[in-house]
């Protein structure tokens, strides 16, 4: 069987997780309609807002569901009005491209937001804001100060959005206690299914739809309800919270990993401070990225070199750029990821071809090195 | 036959019957197996290009890709993924007139639409016009057509855009695209259809028809819900700015990971579309006609909405004079039918659709759209008529 290990692009959807879409695709009806199939269908979009709201100690009433982590953040960011943007150098894609204007955070070389330099940017310019942090970043996991960032932000009348795509499951998140007024999830990225996710609106926190259309999402997000999508992030939002109980055993799979990879000379990215227990950002001696995963994928081993969104792309990781790591080390790294069907047995397979891989990178095979 | 009789007779009939069509069809058990892999061992992120997992997912969206295309005779290259029909009439809309603006400072400047347009493509409108655009609405006639006249009338040099729907939701009447296509070439304009509708119910070519950009719903052609596409002609090009920033997905028209089981079931149901919706219209118009034959043969004052020949044949929208709408719907809860669009199913407002062919408020406000489909079968035609029947009379006595 394969080995799955590029859990932070897609987790296996859950078998709960099927089960329940499957019953909800076997029903009919629009939840705006006002029939009893119709309102079957609003009931189960309800339950699983609930579902949701609870992962993050919200109120249903502030759930938006999306088609996705990206919509959800292209709605953070476009749709509060505010006329300045900040957001950190590590942030995903889809907050990047939203906030083209925006003033850049740097990082410092462990990969958190340098938080003086975000106090430094709300003082010298009063414009109402919306500052967007990542709570854990998808190259390398590491754990931005959110907290804090939102006291910083708040203290200045800044609102602050939170990317927390690859938190659920892997860490608990409490929207309040984060301070966040806008939060925005996945549901593929917890073992619900591609197609879903959803911003978090905090108390009196209002957005403009960016769709315009029918009332849907109480007038914040036209379009017919992904009725039987939004059913499986709903039990994959519930099963998230299990997952927290697995945190330990992960978070010892992934330290095996580093530690007998490192031993072999890989070097570590981002572990000197808190991250999250399933991901390991690993630059191998003289072997190219690119040329590493691709043996993995030969081994039947799924890794990946930075975000699955730009996968496509050469170059080394605008995450690992702006925490200044040594390009050559850059671009020698390859990201593994776990999650909740992870097994011993998957970590020795991933140590072995990485062995292999790195006996032939010392081979000599200098032609694979770009 | 009295209800009761036909109750007993027809214990296999799942009662309220599902006459909403129009709404949400059911998904296709078809579609739904060939999703399942996809939401079990195969459940890869198609844009991780690095292994396996990934590559057997872009396979599969890209197979997918094919069999929507080939439905309205397009190339594969020229279909967007998107969350649905109203994601796909922003982009449309809301790009065309961005890239507009950016490349040519909106030297076409006209958007003309139709007044019975779906609420997504209004609402976007009105957005364009508090944009700058000059928005033209057309009316429709009587039986809920656009008029060629009026359309070329307000056509110009500075029309950037038309948008006219394949199939109106509420009437199932069908626009004259191929017409207003040519007209659209004439000026140079593009011209998009909201074909959430019409897909997979009436043949569409993009080609012949000169269609430049054309919405489509999965879950309105027995599909799942929560995806859809956006047709972009490629020659020639049409080009719009794309509204979700991100990763860069679908040629960087719409950033977001692609949903490849609901890409695959989408694509299942249009192959299944373009194999059966001969024999399926046929089956369809005959149970259109015996539940319009036989309500208008045991129940007074009733009406057709919108022109008889030209509609879909799984769309039935009928008023009944002397009775109020939501009376209808609560007398007729056996059927699960509804007012006007379920979008707009929680308003009480009679029907503006209804209202732009010039009916008034009360027969409007007693209409009933009869959306039947692939799994409509005769005996809930039979059960829909005696309904329609006993609870009219008993509507109407009890005045």
């Amino acid at each position: 069987m394969d080995c799955y290990l590029d859990y932070n692009a897609e987790a296996p959807i859950k078998p709960a997780v099927c089960d329940a879409m499957r019953d909800a695709m076997a029903q009919v009806g629009n939840p705006s309609s006002v029939h009893g199939y119709g309102r079957q269908a609003r009931r189960a979009v309800e339950r699983a807002r609930e579902q949701v709201a609870a992962l993050t100690a919200a109120q249903p009433g502030d759930v938006i569901f999306t088609s996705s982590g990206t919509e959800a953040n292209n709605l953070a960011l476009k749709g509060t009005g505010r006329g300045r943007l900040l957001i950190s150098a590590i942030e995903h894609d889809s907050v990047l491209g939203s906030a083209t204007d925006a003033s850049i955070l740097p990082v410092d070389g462990d990969g958190l937001v340098n938080l003086a330099a975000l106090e430094a940017a709300l003082a010298e310019d009063q414009t109402p804001a919306l500052v967007s942090l990542m709570l854990a970043n998808n190259e390398t996991g590491v754990i931005q100060p959110i907290a804090e960032a939102a006291r910083i932000a708040h203290a200045h009348g800044a609102l602050l959005h939170c990317d927390a795509v690859q938190a659920p499951g892997r860490l608990s998140i409490d929207r309040a206690q984060l301070g966040a007024d806008l939060l925005s999830l996945s549901a593929h990225k917890m073992g619900g299914p591609q197609g879903i996710g959803a911003l978090i609106l905090g108390d009196g926190v209002e957005i403009e739809a960016q769709l315009a259309g029918g009332r849907q999402e109480t007038g914040r997000r036209a379009g017919s309800e992904n009725m039987s999508g939004i059913v499986g992030f709903g039990v994959a939002a519930e099963l998230a919270e299990d997952d927290l109980a697995d945190v330990a055993r992960i978070a010892s799979l992934r330290d095996r990993i580093e530690a007998e990879i490192s031993a072999l000379g890989g070097g570590l990215i981002g572990n000197r401070v808190p991250r999250l227990c399933n991901t390991a950002c690993i630059a191998m001696p003289t072997m190219p990225s690119e040329t590493q995963v691709m043996g993995f994928d030969l081994a039947g081993v799924a890794v990946s070199a930075g975000s699955a969104c730009s996968s496509g792309k050469v170059g080394p990781s605008h995450v690992l750029k702006a925490m200044d790591i040594d390009r050559g080390l850059a671009s020698r790294a390859v990201r593994i990821s776990l999650g909740w069907r992870t097994s011993v047995g998957d970590v020795v397979r991933v140590i072995d071809v990485w062995t292999d891989l790195r006996s032939q990178g010392c081979g000599g095979s200098a032609g694979h090195e770009v | 036959m009295s209800l009761t009789v036909l109750r007993q007779a027809s214990a296999n009939i799942k009662l309220p019957i599902y006459l909403d069509y129009q709404a949400t069809t059911p998904l296709d058990p078809r579609a739904l197996e060939a999703m399942m892999p996809y939401l079990t061992e195969h459940f890869g992120n198609p844009h991780s290009s690095t292994h396996v997992f990934g590559s057997t997912s872009a396979d599969a969206v890209e197979r997918a890709r094919e069999q929507v295309a080939s439905l309205i005779g397009a190339d594969p290259r020229e279909i967007i993924f998107t969350s649905g029909a109203t994601e796909a009439n922003n982009l449309a809309l809301k790009g065309v007139a961005a890239f507009e603006y950016e490349h040519h400072k909106g030297r076409r400047n006209r958007v003309i639409t139709v007044v019975t347009e779906h609420k997504c493509v209004i609402e976007t409108c009105k957005h364009l016009g508090r944009d700058g655009l000059e928005i033209v609405t057309l009316p429709v006639n009587d039986r809920g057509f656009v008029d060629l006249g009026e359309l070329a009338d307000v056509m110009n040099d500075e029309t950037l855009l038309v948008s006219v729907m394949g199939v109106n939701n509420e009437t199932g009447v069908i626009q004259p695209l191929a017409e207003i296509g040519a007209l659209c070439r004439e000026y140079g304009a593009h011209l998009h259809s909201d074909c959430a509708q019409a897909v997979g119910k009436i043949p569409l070519d993009v080609n012949a028809m000169n269609i430049d950009l054309m919405s489509i719903s999965s879950h309105k052609v027995y599909g799942p819900k929560g995806v859809g596409a956006l047709y972009m002609r490629r020659r020639p090009r049409v080009r719009l700015l794309p509204m979700t920033d991100g990763g860069g997905q679908e040629r960087g028209m719409r950033s977001g990971t692609v949903p490849t089981p609901s890409c695959v079931g989408f694509g299942e149901a249009c192959a299944i579309a373009e194999a059966e919706m001969e024999s399926d219209n046929e089956r369809l118009a005959a149970l259109r006609d015996r539940l319009l034959e036989g309500i208008t043969a045991s129940v007074e004052g009733v009406s057709l909405n919108g022109d008889r020949t030209r509609r879909i044949p799984g769309n039935l929208n009928l008023s009944f004079t002397g009775v109020g709408g939501e009376q209808l719907v609560e007398a007729l809860s056996d059927l699960a039918v509804s007012t006007g669009s379920a979008c707009n199913s929680a308003s009480v407002e009679p029907s503006y659709v209804l209202m732009a062919m010039g009916m008034g408020s009360e027969r409007a406000d007693a209409s009933i759209r009869f959306g039947i489909g692939r799994f409509t079968t005769e005996a809930e035609i039979d059960y829909a008529i005696q309904t329609v029947a006993e609870q009219l009379s008993r509507l109407r006595g009890e005045k």
